[in-house]
């Protein structure tokens, strides 16, 4: 057991709701609500030091009823030992959870993955977007239990939808430069920046 | 490959009255050969398959022997689309662009299980098979398959090419999208992209 | 500290700019315009360019998308667009017995398969409580080795030919051919070895195999040399490296970089020293630590990782214990195929195995091993079942690559090119 999981007892209490040990490793599972004060407190108090942030996930059990988690696995450099701290966010509330990009820039990107695949909203994330689907993926969050393997849409609608994607969707007039000179840009780029970033694709003409 | 539009009979088309004869067979022979012998590849290279493209382009497998070795990294000076990998619907879009782009003649090879039919990944991020996308001259089996069978591939290709003739027009005509956005019909990509052999057991995750 | 800004000397032999302190370019063989024309001229200073890389580029070593915002040639942002290459790993992972995994590893991060296939066994076999045989231990620091080698050799070559050196291609691509004989005689594949199964391997090494490994590292050591020879004091390629993408150690630890990118800064983390996996805390090794962050520090430390690799391979082959290579519990290895067709228990065992697939006990485990990327982590949710619930790969290729907008920040297009190589980035592994 990890002598860190005491020091996060002693400190914050009942914001600790469990700790337990799996195949040798410490979980810590605290409140959802304090879990950015708990992980800047691991980060910065020099007898924890777990500078380093290794990975963000999420995990949802087969059970329905059971809440998903938010998993962040940390390791201290000066005394080579990790901790994996989690939260759970019941499905019955809206899946939102505090940003861990402020104290880790690393975990930009992986807050990305995560809302990309489960639909858990990061607060304050300065950049919140898919990241391995595209913008308009229509079908849902595939990593979540009740995305069928195959997808939502038959795989005929998945070549359609794929195929109407604009490579200009993938394109974000907020995170760009051009976005100040949006009016001075040709129209049909205009449209396509337009429709490719908010809008939807066309329904087939004729019926499909 | 149902949609194949039907080739061009009207009277302005000169070549298609043009029966086969002494004369055509001879310049087919000629552009045939120069064009067998002098393909340019556009690697689209997405996966473990495109390691292997690229051992058989480098010292031992030499794909220069093939006339090959002048890649073409633009697709406007391509006549062979190589699709090395498998291809996720995110990226769909683009090999259809680069397909769009090539001008005539141009030729696919579908390198890869994953390329040719979604291979293990029969999932909802993989294209189950690039022929639904763009039309695919010659596949080439395996996962990935040996530098040897990816010049066996071109070789059958090159074969491919030499039987081609000029008085058939119809060959060279452009494959656009229908109406609904699609090559083929929506039938057929479900039929096509059906699962098969292992992959009909993998639904239950418990 | 984020590198200098540059920009070009635009006239030589002038002072660039006019008395009104504006650029002056002058194109050869046009006449200078006179001053009124130069006055009506519209202004473009402060024009931002919008160009996009990929996904089909050559010089993004897979389906990378790279929107660069540009002021003449540096650059100003960078952004990556990932996932052209989303294949579905971890959801198909938990329609998958722990051994069926094993095949999808190969296909993550084909560049260096094995030690994938080792990191899936290692982390089942944690979650399981499994501990192996001493024979298997060594075989796999083998595997491990071999992968770092033929990974940074294609590093080595493709980053070569980015920056301008095609001939070590050539060479790294003739040395990785030896490599992939050895890798075919021992797996039956080139690529897609699918080496490791829970509790052991799939084959031990063919006969000839340990001489055929030497022999390999010998002439590996001497194309090693002249690669140095050709690169490390050459102008160009020092030039072209030295200074760009810097990342300092602090940054380094703060975005989550692993492997050579975070060693190059200056911070000393191996997964192989600091969290000892498959006893390398008995190999007599040297981690490689750089000073100065930037891509030239990134090359010395994988040059130097796979000398050092070439060190461990002669010490596991010089330990190398008989004895077998699977655990001896036929419940979780397959019992050998004349046991299961003679013998009553083994047949039950293999049948129960191949049909049901071992179950776990309920429980998680995260396992990480050095990969030649980086930081290669495995987590493994089980419910009991013989699937796991969540099959989590702790991509390093992936978060490496986050920090390129940070690195080509101010730096030139052309150094953009040198900053995304020394990422090592392989598209299957980012993308997953």
């Amino acid at each position: 057991m990890n002598p860190s999981a005491d020091a996060l007892e002693r400190h914050f209490g009942s914001a600790i709701r469990r700790v337990t040990e799996s195949c040798g490793d410490t979980i810590v599972y605290v409140e959802l609500g304090r879990l950015r004060e708990i992980l800047a407190w691991l980060k910065d108090t020099p007898d924890q030091a777990y500078i380093y942030l290794v990975d963000v996930t999420a995990v949802e059990y087969r059970e329905p009823e059971r809440p998903l988690e938010v998993v962040y696995e940390l390791f201290a450099f000066s005394r080579k030992v990790g901790l994996r701290v989690k939260a759970e966010l019941p499905k019955d509330q809206p899946l939102e959870v505090d940003s861990m990009v402020p104290l880790w820039a690393g975990a930009n990107w992986l807050e990305r993955e995560v809302y990309d695949m489960f639909g858990i909203t990061f607060r304050g994330h300065p950049d919140l977007r898919r990241i391995l689907m595209w913008e308009t993926y229509a079908e849902g969050y595939p990593l979540r239990k009740d995305f069928p393997l195959r997808g939502r849409f038959s795989r005929s609608e998945q070549v359609r939808q794929a195929l109407n994607a604009n490579p200009e969707a993938h394109y974000s007039l907020e995170e760009l430069g051009i976005a100040e000179s949006y009016q001075e840009l040709p129209a049909d780029m205009r449209g396509r920046l337009a429709r490719g970033e908010r809008g939807q694709i066309a329904e087939p003409k004729g019926g499909a | 490959m149902g949609v194949i539009a039907t080739p061009d009979r009207s009277p302005g088309s000169v070549v298609s009255q043009v029966s086969p004869n002494w004369l055509t067979t001879r310049v087919d022979f000629l552009v045939n050969w120069a064009r067998s012998n002098s393909m340019w590849p556009m690697p689209f290279g997405t996966a473990c398959c495109a390691i292997e493209f690229m051992a058989a382009a480098a010292s031992r497998y030499d794909i220069a022997r093939f006339g090959m070795e002048r890649m073409s990294f633009s697709p406007r000076q391509a006549d062979v689309l190589i699709c090395a990998g498998r291809l996720p619907f995110k990226l769909a879009p683009v090999i259809r662009r680069i397909y769009d782009q090539m001008p005539q003649p141009k030729w696919v090879i579908s390198m890869g299980a994953c390329a040719s039919t979604g291979g293990i990944f029969d999932n909802y991020a993989m294209v189950q098979g690039i022929d639904t996308v763009v039309p695919v001259d010659v596949y080439v089996p395996g996962c990935p398959p040996r530098p040897e069978g990816l010049l066996y591939g071109i070789l059958l290709l090159q074969k491919k090419i030499r039987g081609e003739t000029l008085a058939d027009p119809s060959i060279r005509i452009e494959q656009t999208l229908d109406e609904h956005g699609l090559r083929l019909s929506p039938e057929r990509i479900d039929e096509l992209s059906e699962p098969f052999g292992n992959s009909l057991h993998q639904t239950r995750s418990a | 500290m984020m590198a200098e800004k540059r920009t070009l000397d635009v006239a030589l032999g002038t002072t660039g700019v006019d008395e009104r302190g504006l650029p002056v370019t002058v194109p050869l063989g046009f006449e200078v315009p006179d001053a009124g024309a130069v006055e009506e001229a519209p202004e473009v200073g402060g024009e931002h360019m919008l160009l996009n890389m990929g996904p089909q580029h050559p010089a993004t070593h897979g389906v990378l998308r790279l929107v660069v915002e540009l002021d003449g040639e540096v650059v100003i942002r960078v952004i990556p667009h990932v996932g052209y290459l989303h294949s579905g790993f971890e959801k198909l992972g938990e329609y998958r017995h722990y051994n069926q995994i094993v095949p999808l590893t190969d296909r993550m991060d084909y560049l260096a398969p094995m030690a994938n296939n080792v990191c899936l066994a290692m982390a089942a076999e944690k979650l399981m409580g499994i501990a192996i045989t001493e024979r298997c231990k060594v075989l796999r620091v083998i595997a491990c080795e071999i992968s770092r080698i033929i990974s940074h050799l294609v590093w080595l070559g493709t980053t070569g030919i980015d920056i301008g050196a095609i001939t070590p291609f050539l060479w790294m691509f003739q040395e990785r051919e030896k490599f992939y004989n050895l890798q075919e005689a021992w797996t039956g594949a080139r690529l897609t070895t699918s080496l490791t199964r829970v509790g052991g391997l799939m084959a031990d090494i063919p006969d000839g195999f340990e001489d055929g490994l030497r022999a390999t590292c010998r002439s590996l050591l001497g194309v090693m040399a002249e690669v140095d020879r050709v690169l490390t004091r050459n102008g160009v390629w020092v030039g072209r490296t030295q200074g760009i993408g810097v990342l300092t150690a602090e940054e380094a630890t703060n975005m989550s970089m692993s492997g050579a990118m975070l060693r190059a800064s200056g911070v000393d983390y191996d997964v192989r020293k600091d969290r000892p996996y498959l006893d390398y805390e008995t190999y007599d090794f040297e981690v490689p630590i750089g000073e100065h962050g930037d891509v030239y520090d990134r090359y010395l430390v994988r040059f130097e990782e796979v000398l050092q690799s070439v060190r461990i391979l002669d010490q596991a082959l010089d330990r190398l214990p008989d004895g077998p290579i699977n655990v001896a519990d036929h419940r979780v290895i397959l019992p050998p195929k004349h046991a299961a067709m003679t013998d009553m228990e083994s047949m039950i065992h293999h049948f129960k195995q191949v049909m049901e697939g071992v179950p776990a006990p309920v429980g998680e485990a995260y396992f990480s091993l050095e990969s030649p990327k980086g930081e290669l982590g495995y987590y493994f949710v089980s419910d009991g079942t013989a699937k796991p619930v969540r099959w989590r790969v702790r991509p390093p290729a992936f978060i490496n690559l986050s920090a390129l907008s940070k690195m080509a920040q101010g730096h030139l297009l052309s150094d953009l090119i040198a900053i995304n190589a020394s990422v090592d980035i392989v598209m299957g592994e980012v993308d997953r």
